[in-house]
């Protein structure tokens, strides 16, 4: 569904990509391990085309994308939920969502559509249907995060990039933060790249992983197996800490 | 004429300027929350739309109503290419690069406009009849209500554009946060582009509306450009009521200060109140506190 060939990402002279090549398989949940400032942020923008790589390709079913403007790319399917969440915080909750369905209020008949994703969403977040008259500014850090994810799931993304959804949020509201991205996987039919702190977290639910370490991909492999590779619990998961210290 | 009959003689006529200047603030203000630059050349759309009108209605022998249309399209139009030609192409200019180039884009259009219509004044017949209606005693001419009550659809039909309609939210959206916006399929330029139009379509409307009042020439945009720009300072870029009201205080003070200091100290006084929001409170009047948690 989608590939990514050798792009290299650059802010200004500093290169944050450096050859990095990878593919999603429609219905995969992906993950993307690495330590701050390894470039995870920046993939998923160059996905974007928030930072357009410099060099190589990116290919949406086999569309070439990497030189489309932001909106056109959301256009294709691909919607971003960005990291810090960036909801528009003086405009109502229910105003918010109905801006996630932007280009489908342009389209003929799109009204009702628009509507179903609406209580769609609010099924999925019973507590943003109780505060859809409210400003999006006055939610709490995790009711934004549903609110940034119900936002970019009212366009009907065939992939979604998640960039740090549980950042700075209670454990118990990760939990259905992330129960409710499995379910858009299983049930919505989505496909989910996933940027996440919360290594072991997002192991859990992903089908595949990719550790990324200054700018370049050093690992893919299965879940299981990224679960189970010593390099990756030492460094992402805290395992054997003790072990290493004392050696 | 006693003094009650002519302060309320000053109010009216510092309401209906106070209009004006509120309009143009619009102006000043949606190009601003779109793109973060003071468009200069705001004063500029408003000679134009004054200047063009008078030519069509002269020169080209149409009627006023179809004057005033076709001025207001081409203002707009003049508008947004002054966007695709001197803004856009400056993708990462800083807004103060930006602020210098619309001043640069206002003493070019000043200038044409001196080349193409010549330094006379010229005035614009009112759009009904000339005889003063009488008001508590004071006078008060047509022309005022047709001020008013355009100033009053104006700020209707955007207020309702801005809170219900799609493509208005997206402005807005834009304006809070562009990258967000992007990210959820808006086209931000092209909302760059809308808000210029808007605001020099705004920018002629009030142009063309108060030209058979106080005569129109190539030059009336720098004072009244500035003088918009003092409504918005006063009332808060960003809040579309304070600069309303930041205008019809503006007018108001200026009429009450010509009519009882002196008529000579009416620009002064719109400057030295420009002057004290800007050292005493930048942010203006009636900005809204936003209320948010991080």
């Amino acid at each position: 569904m989608l590939k990514i060939k050798n792009i290299n990402t650059f802010y200004g002279q500093a290169q944050a990509l450096k050859n990095v090549s990878l593919h999603l398989t429609e219905g995969e949940i992906v993950t993307l391990i690495g330590a701050n400032g390894a470039g995870k942020t920046t993939l998923l923008n160059s996905l974007s085309g928030v930072v357009p790589p410099r060099s190589g390709e990116i290919f949406f079913n086999n569309i070439r994308i990497n030189n489309l403007a932001v909106h056109q790319i959301v256009r294709m399917g691909i919607s971003q939920v960005p990291e810090g969440r960036q909801v528009f915080k003086p405009i109502s909750v229910e105003d918010n969502l109905e801006l996630g369905a932007y280009l489908k209020h342009k389209m003929l008949g799109g009204g009702d559509e628009v509507k179903r994703n609406k209580e769609m969403v609010y099924d999925l977040f019973p507590i943003l249907r109780e505060r859809r008259k409210q400003l999006a500014g006055t939610l709490s850090g995790g009711e934004q995060q549903m609110l940034a994810i119900g936002r970019s799931f009212m366009a009907r993304p065939k992939l979604m990039l998640l960039d740090e959804p549980s950042m700075g949020l209670a454990p118990m509201v990760t939990q259905e933060i992330f129960r409710v991205i499995e379910n858009l996987s299983k049930e919505k039919k989505t496909t989910v790249l996933l940027v996440e702190q919360n290594a072991r977290a997002a192991l859990k639910m992903a089908n595949r992983g990719y550790v990324l370490e200054n700018g370049r991909l050093i690992l893919e492999g299965t879940a299981g197996e990224l679960l189970e590779n010593k390099d990756v619990q030492r460094a992402y998961l805290g395992k054997d800490k003790k072990e290493i210290w004392e050696r | 004429m006693d003094s009650s009959r002519q302060l309320f003689q000053y109010i009216l006529s510092g309401l209906s300027n106070g209009a004006i200047y509120a309009l143009i603030g619009f102006g000043f203000a949606i190009i601003y929350n779109s793109t973060g630059i003071i468009n200069f050349a705001q004063g500029e759309f408003v000679m134009l739309g004054g200047m063009l009108t008078i030519f069509f209605l002269t020169i080209l022998n149409l009627p006023l109503t179809a004057a005033i249309i076709l001025s207001i399209i081409i203002s707009t139009m003049v508008g947004v290419s002054f966007e695709r030609l001197a803004i856009r192409p400056l993708k990462n200019a800083k807004p103060l690069s930006l602020i210098i180039i619309t001043i640069g884009a206002s003493i070019f259009i000043r200038g044409a406009a001196m080349l193409i219509w010549g330094k006379d004044t010229h005035a614009l017949p009112a759009f009904s009849s000339n005889d003063p209606l009488y008001i508590f005693g004071a006078t008060i001419l047509p022309q005022h209500l047709w001020i008013i009550g355009v100033t009053v659809l104006i700020i209707i039909g955007s207020r309702l554009f801005f809170n219900y309609s799609i493509a208005g939210k997206a402005m807005r959206a834009c304006s809070y946060n562009a990258r967000a916006a992007g990210l959820v399929g808006i086209n931000v330029k092209s909302m760059v582009m809308l808000s210029f139009a808007i605001s020099s379509a705004i920018g002629s409307i009030a142009g063309i509306i108060i030209a058979p009042l106080t005569m129109t020439s190539y030059d009336v945009g720098v004072m009244l450009g500035l003088k918009g720009f003092c409504a918005v300072i006063i009332g808060g870029m960003s809040s579309g009521m304070g600069t309303l009201l930041g205008g019809l205080l503006l007018g108001l003070l200026e009429s009450l200060g010509a009519g009882f200091i002196s008529a000579s100290y009416k620009d002064a006084i719109a400057f030295i109140i420009l002057l004290l929001i800007l050292f005493i409170r930048p942010e203006g009047l009636f900005s809204k506190k936003e209320t948010e948690r991080f």
